[in-house]
């Protein structure tokens, strides 16, 4: 007897356990390593989340009075560690790439399963230590940016635990980002060009190119820092020679850029979202395609942005102000395609619809505030404010995080054959918004008059809004219960979905619900317009 | 056709006049203190009106789409097959992109007008020399007034503190005193981790690095005591970090420095 082992195959069907088992196993299924990324990273923004409420806990008054000062400290850092590295980037690209790509390129899996394994099991072991490095000495306190030299002088033990697991993070980043970029380019099924792919793919294109260029740079930089910390070198320590400021140039060469490995993929999902729930094709495919394109470019020329009071050269301030600002371009021309996707639609006003139009309101006002923040003279002053944190929380949080529910609201029946319960999912969706807004829009003016970030204690002047933001803080806490009930109730008792639920054009629709092993009983299909809304079958390619 | 466009400028005009009433109307800012500070506010207006229309006219466009476009119960079937207008997409291309360019243009003028274009090399009389490599801040002067004219006084800043070196008088404080309507010139280093100086009401910050000196120059306008905040994470007790920086009259300056000043050492 001879024992054929088919690459494709050897994801062995008897060899894996079953049902919920395999979600603990080291799985080759791309599904099942999308859910297994979605699920962990699901965990961490609630440990995440706990960390935010207790920053929002100790600012509801102007003392240090909830915690430890170098505590507080510790908890600002693993929040932003946490909620970037352990949540949205692992999610956006991890889980949702993980489980759409193969569909949509018509594979049966990723181009490298193990690798695919590898990295999703990364990350639950680093996120652990991240979060157990609190009951060593302490957890890193120099925040998420790790700026020497506080991150050298703080206690050893956190920090370099900090920087081992950003490190493999950053790895199992690196392995997805290879990983999309083989299948986007090589798997996809005869016949089916680049420019009929759905949009996804090309945001997973474009943000892989980012993580593969600039992530090597933060490994770099990092093993840098943690040789001044353990070894006694001076790279970065000024006491030994070393120079400060090239440290933040090579932390936001990556870390500028991770701001679109955040929000890329995000633009992907809403794009495949919002053309079936408006019932119309994507409005202008190409210029969308161009425009992430455009910010792949430019998003890696405008890291020095966030060094405009580091003391930087005004040569250098002035070309990272124009740089910075014409990225606005192109994420302008996908926000104005979106809305004109919804002009002249048949709209289900659902979840998802909710969360995606959400995202696109809550994302506008944070690009505004990101155009202001690129012109040198207004940075001087809010810089390092709470107008910053504003800023930066509408885009990641109103941004991105919506579009994670609305994903979810999304492809939920995809995943598990059954729906969400409506109305619990726009109930989430009210208290989440009105939450949301009412936690991040004082804050901008917090910023303007004189609140600095990371700060355990302010000016008592500013309480009563300090208070507004918590309540706001409380509210998005209370949101995620909604959600929760709605997911337990829905897995075991939700009404079946059938196969394609939202007569949905995309590829992964065009297959049960949810799917087999294999993806697709027969062939993969072959959908040359993933957008084909409004045409009769017969008009269809 | 023509009921529609007449909507239509209406909504528009109705979105402009709202975001001038509220970016003339709403302040958000704190007092103004000093030179910089109405030409900051400057800036802030426009880029808060230009924001207001755009994040208005957005949210209106999405709230509007959902309510009209809305699927009624009895209706089946797609919208309308549209992937796309080319001739749209290049005017919402090319507006934005004069908008962000006469933006960047006028901040560039604004950062002029702050000083931010000045070479820091020429004005600052404690430069040791020339070859010190001296990084930016923002600086007040034109090239041709006197540097003896400014009050110069060297900063530093340590977990948790800020002192401020009078080198004229030969004392050190933990207040900044400094005259109104004079130009102040500040040479800062850090003895240990990255600081930031920040007054809110002058609308200027500067990091303060250790072993690389900046500058920070800046002419109060205002009487009175303003906040003087750390803003870049130093430690644990980084929110205590603060000072006061005292604008008083050139009279009341001159007897606070006498009060203080300490006789040179001759040796």
């Amino acid at each position: 007897m001879t024992i054929s082992i088919d690459p494709q195959k050897t994801n062995n069907e008897s060899l894996q356990p079953k049902g919920w088992l395999r979600y603990f196993s080291f799985s080759l299924d791309h599904k099942v390593i999308g859910i297994q990324y979605l699920v962990c990273g699901f965990l961490f923004y609630l440990i995440g989340g706990t960390l935010a409420s207790a920053i929002r806990i100790e600012l509801a008054s102007p003392m240090s009075d909830f915690m430890p000062r170098d505590v507080y400290n510790q908890v600002l850092t693993l929040h932003g560690t946490i909620m970037i590295f352990l949540w949205i980037v692992p999610v956006v690209n991890g889980a949702f790439g993980n489980y759409l790509i193969p569909f949509y390129v018509g594979a049966r899996d990723m181009a490298f399963p193990r690798l695919n394994a590898v990295a999703f099991w990364l990350i639950p072991p680093s996120g652990l230590m991240l979060v157990a490095s609190y009951f060593v000495d302490g957890a890193a306190q120099a925040g998420w940016t790790a700026y020497p030299p506080l991150s050298i002088t703080t206690p050893q033990s956190g920090q370099i635990i900090w920087i081992l697991s950003v490190l493999l993070l950053g790895g199992s980043s690196i392995f997805g980002g290879i990983n999309f970029i083989a299948t986007i380019i090589k798997l996809r099924r005869p016949g089916l060009k680049l420019m009929q792919l759905p949009m996804y793919c090309w945001a997973m294109l474009g943000t892989s190119l980012l993580v593969v260029l600039s992530t090597p740079v933060l490994a770099g930089t990092l093993i840098l820092l943690s040789f001044d910390i353990i070894a006694n070198t001076g790279f970065f320590n000024p006491v030994l020679g070393g120079n400060v400021v090239v440290y933040q140039h090579l932390f936001w060469f990556y870390s500028h850029p991770a701001v679109y490995i955040m929000v890329l993929p995000a633009f992907g999902l809403v794009s495949e979202i919002l053309p079936v729930h408006a019932r119309k094709p994507l409005f202008g495919y190409t210029t969308m395609v161009f425009s992430i394109m455009g910010i792949v470019v430019l998003g890696l020329v405008v890291w020095a942005h966030h060094m405009f009071t580091s003391g930087t050269p005004p040569w250098m301030r002035l070309f990272f102000t124009i740089a910075t600002a014409f990225i606005a371009v192109p994420t302008g021309i996908k926000f104005f395609n979106w809305v004109a996707t919804l002009w002249g639609g048949k709209i289900s006003i659902n979840s998802a619809m909710l969360f995606s139009c959400g995202f696109i309101i809550n994302f506008v006002f944070g690009g505004i505030t990101g155009v202001a923040l690129a012109q040198v003279p207004f940075d001087i002053h809010v810089h390092d404010t709470y107008f910053v944190v504003a800023h930066f929380h509408y885009i990641v949080y109103g941004g991105t995080v919506f579009i994670i529910f609305s994903s979810i609201y999304h492809w939920f029946p995809k995943v598990t054959g059954k729906m969400l319960n409506e109305k619990l999912g726009i109930l989430h969706f009210i208290i989440t918004f009105i939450g949301f807004n009412l936690c991040f829009a004082p804050q901008h003016w917090l910023g303007l008059n004189g609140m600095p970030r990371r700060v355990a204690e302010y000016d008592p002047q500013f309480q009563f809004v300090n208070q507004i933001s918590s309540i706001g803080a409380l509210l998005m806490a209370i949101s995620t219960i909604p959600f929760l009930i709605n997911v337990f109730l829905s897995v075991r008792n939700g009404k079946d979905a059938g196969d394609n639920p939202w007569n949905a054009l995309t590829p992964e629709w065009l297959t049960s619900s949810p799917p087999p092993v294999e993806n697709w009983e027969g062939e993969a299909p072959l959908v040359e317009e993933p957008y084909g809304y409004g045409k009769e079958i017969s008009e269809r390619k | 056709m023509l009921n529609k466009n007449i909507y239509l400028i209406l909504v528009i005009s109705l979105v402009f006049a709202i975001s001038f009433w509220i970016g003339f109307n709403v302040n958000l800012l704190p007092a103004e203190a000093s030179i910089n500070a109405p030409i900051y506010d400057e800036l802030f207006k426009i880029l808060f009106i230009i924001g207001l229309i755009i994040f208005i006219g957005m949210t209106i466009a999405v709230i509007y789409s959902l309510f009209k476009f809305r699927k009624r119960n009895d209706q089946i079937g797609d919208g309308i097959a549209l992937e796309g207008n080319l001739s749209l997409e290049i005017v919402w291309t090319i507006i934005p992109s004069i908008i962000v360019l006469l933006i960047g243009l006028y901040s560039y003028n604004i950062y002029d007008r702050m000083g931010g274009m000045k070479e820091l090399n020429h004005n600052h009389e404690m430069m040791s020399s020339n070859t010190e490599k001296i990084w930016a801040g923002i600086s007040q002067t034109s090239d041709n007034e006197i540097a003896i004219n400014n009050l110069s006084i060297e900063v530093s800043a340590m977990q948790f503190a800020f002192l401020f070196n009078y080198p004229k008088g030969n004392f050190i404080s933990g207040e900044l005193h400094v005259p109104v309507d004079k130009k102040v010139s500040m040479k800062m280093e850090s003895k240990d981790v990255i600081h930031a100086f920040w007054v809110p009401e002058f609308r200027i910050k500067q990091d303060i690095i250790p072993g690389q000196p900046t500058i920070l120059n800046f002419t109060p306008t205002k009487v009175g005591k303003y906040p003087i905040i750390c803003a870049e994470l130093c430690g644990p007790y980084h929110g205590g970090m603060r000072a006061s920086i005292i604008v008083e009259e050139e009279s009341d300056y001159n007897e606070w420095f006498n009060k203080n000043k300490k006789p040179e050492v001759n040796l």
